[in-house]
């Protein structure tokens, strides 16, 4: 008997339009750099509320806008969060913002700064955010199913303890969520590279494989054009290399353990895009951590699981972010940033089944409330990926 | 006491996962598919997370792990040596 199955239960926020959060966050969103000020503001006026600056959203054109709007509507979207308040320097893009979170039925309201000033719109937003965040406090949690919980995963500063230990645990996890019917993701598409063929046969139709080559020999060509060396300095990392990875088709082949050894992929996301059903989505994406766990959160996840070897400390403003680690080197060192310890893999003190295993037991936990250590950290990168300059 | 790891019993390389490996150690490894043992003696000191080597290998050969090409051979290795970036390249990019 494995942690969960079917029948498994957890305690989380159903919203407006059925999807199941596992926190209840009012968030102050700014559109673009000139509102953080103001978001922040309100953040401090009103306890509960939260700010998520970024210091994007001006003269972006084309896709790169586009996806600048995908990434914002879908964090205020996601289930994790109960109510926005959206800050904007002017009232056009902002009111775009609004109404697309509108969409899910939470309450989100939106203000402009021009022609009021800082002073004024932190007032009136002020006001706003109180009325959320009481209104939010009311909520319950509630008995949903397994099933309703979406799983994001990605991996950094890996080292090879990441490949033996971490990234299995993860991948022995996805297994057993892809059998009770969860939706996961993972992404990363530089950091497949050498390992390629072998997501491309765990694609379940040919159209899925075509779409997913697509974004792979894309991303291929994107750092053709634009590297200066054999990039041995970025991917892999200083720290993956201090860690012991020594290629990038090592560090793809550790990469890949995280979607196990069963689960087939299901269909090719783009950046922030929603998955429409159950299953494994491949999302084309950056490898950086921050980017790749925010488009995750504007996707809609609600859990995220984040292996890493050398002690990356990411978090996110609304998406918990579970850190497992194999290297009891790091988790000697590291404690305070890790959930869940798989070193005892690679002494064989532990199966793979029982790493799975505990990892789900802390996804339940989280589920229902628990904070994780990034939480407890602090730790709210919130990082915006750019497609290229803007106008 | 399990030194080092590795996937496949055809990988080239396997990781080590304790801390104060030294030159002349005999090392006691575990091939994680097939649940096996097998062992190296270290040439050289070797940290945790690091790779040995398991055969000796010549410029141009392609390193196995995960029973998989990850990289290529470009300075000779000797079976127990430290195997990292000083002795093997991608061969993408």
């Amino acid at each position: 008997m494995y942690v969960i199955s079917r029948d498994t239960t957890f305690l989380g926020y159903r919203r407006e339009n059925g999807r199941v959060g596992v926190r209840n966050h009012v968030i102050i969103l700014p559109l673009d750099d000139l509102s953080n000020a103001a978001a922040e503001a309100v953040a401090h006026n009103i306890k509960g509320a939260m700010a998520i600056p970024h210091p994007y959203g001006r003269l972006q054109f084309g896709a790169d806008l586009e996806l600048h709007f995908r990434t914002l509507i879908g964090t205020g979207c996601n289930p994790n969060v109960a109510a926005v308040v959206v800050i904007g320097i002017e009232d056009g893009w902002t009111r775009k913002v609004v109404d697309g979170i509108a969409a899910t039925g939470k309450p989100v309201t939106g203000f402009g700064i021009e022609g009021h000033g800082d002073h004024e719109t932190i007032m009136r937003a002020s006001k706003a955010a109180r009325e959320f965040v009481q209104w939010a406090s009311e909520k319950q949690r509630e008995v949903c199913g397994i099933a309703e919980l979406w799983v994001s995963t990605k991996c950094g500063e890996s080292d090879t303890t990441s490949g033996c230990g971490a990234n299995p645990t993860v991948g022995n996890a996805f297994d057993k969520l892809y059998e009770t019917g969860n939706t996961l993701v993972f992404g990363e598409t530089s950091e497949i590279t050498g390992g390629e063929r072998i997501v491309a046969e765990r694609c379940r139709t040919p159209e899925v494989k075509e779409r997913f080559m697509f974004m792979f020999n894309r991303y291929q060509d994107m750092i053709n054009r634009h590297k200066t060396s054999d990039l041995s300095d970025s991917q892999p990392t200083k720290g993956n290399i201090a860690g012991g990875l020594t290629t990038i088709e090592e560090k793809a082949l550790g990469n890949i353990q995280k979607i196990g050894k069963k689960c087939l992929i299901d269909g090719v996301l783009d950046k922030a895009e929603m998955p429409t059903g159950p299953g494994l989505w491949f999302m084309d994406s950056s490898s950086a951590a921050a980017e790749m766990v925010t488009l995750c959160a504007a996707s809609g996840y609600a859990v995220h699981f984040f292996p890493t070897g050398q002690g990356n400390v990411i978090g996110n403003p609304i998406l918990p972010v579970i850190k497992i680690c194999a290297n009891p080197r790091t988790v000697r060192l590291m404690s305070e940033h890790i959930d869940v310890d798989s070193s005892g893999l690679l002494q064989r003190e532990i199966t793979l089944d029982q790493a799975g295993d505990r990892l789900l037991e802390c996804m339940l936990r989280t589920a229902n409330g628990r904070l994780t250590a990034a939480e407890a950290l602090g730790h709210r990168e919130f990082v915006l990926t750019r497609l290229y300059e803007s106008a | 006491m399990i030194h080092f790891v590795l996937h496949d019993a055809r990988d080239t390389v396997a990781v080590v996962v304790v801390e104060g490996v030294k030159a002349g150690m005999k090392l006691e490894g575990w091939v994680m598919d097939e649940d096996k043992s097998t062992s190296v003696t270290a040439r050289q000191d070797i940290p945790i997370g690091h790779k040995v080597a398991l055969k000796d290998m010549q410029p141009g050969d392609t390193v196995w792990k995960y029973g998989i090409d990850m990289g290529k051979v470009v300075a000779p290795i000797q079976a127990g040596e430290h195997a990292h970036v000083h002795n093997i390249k991608t061969k993408r990019w």
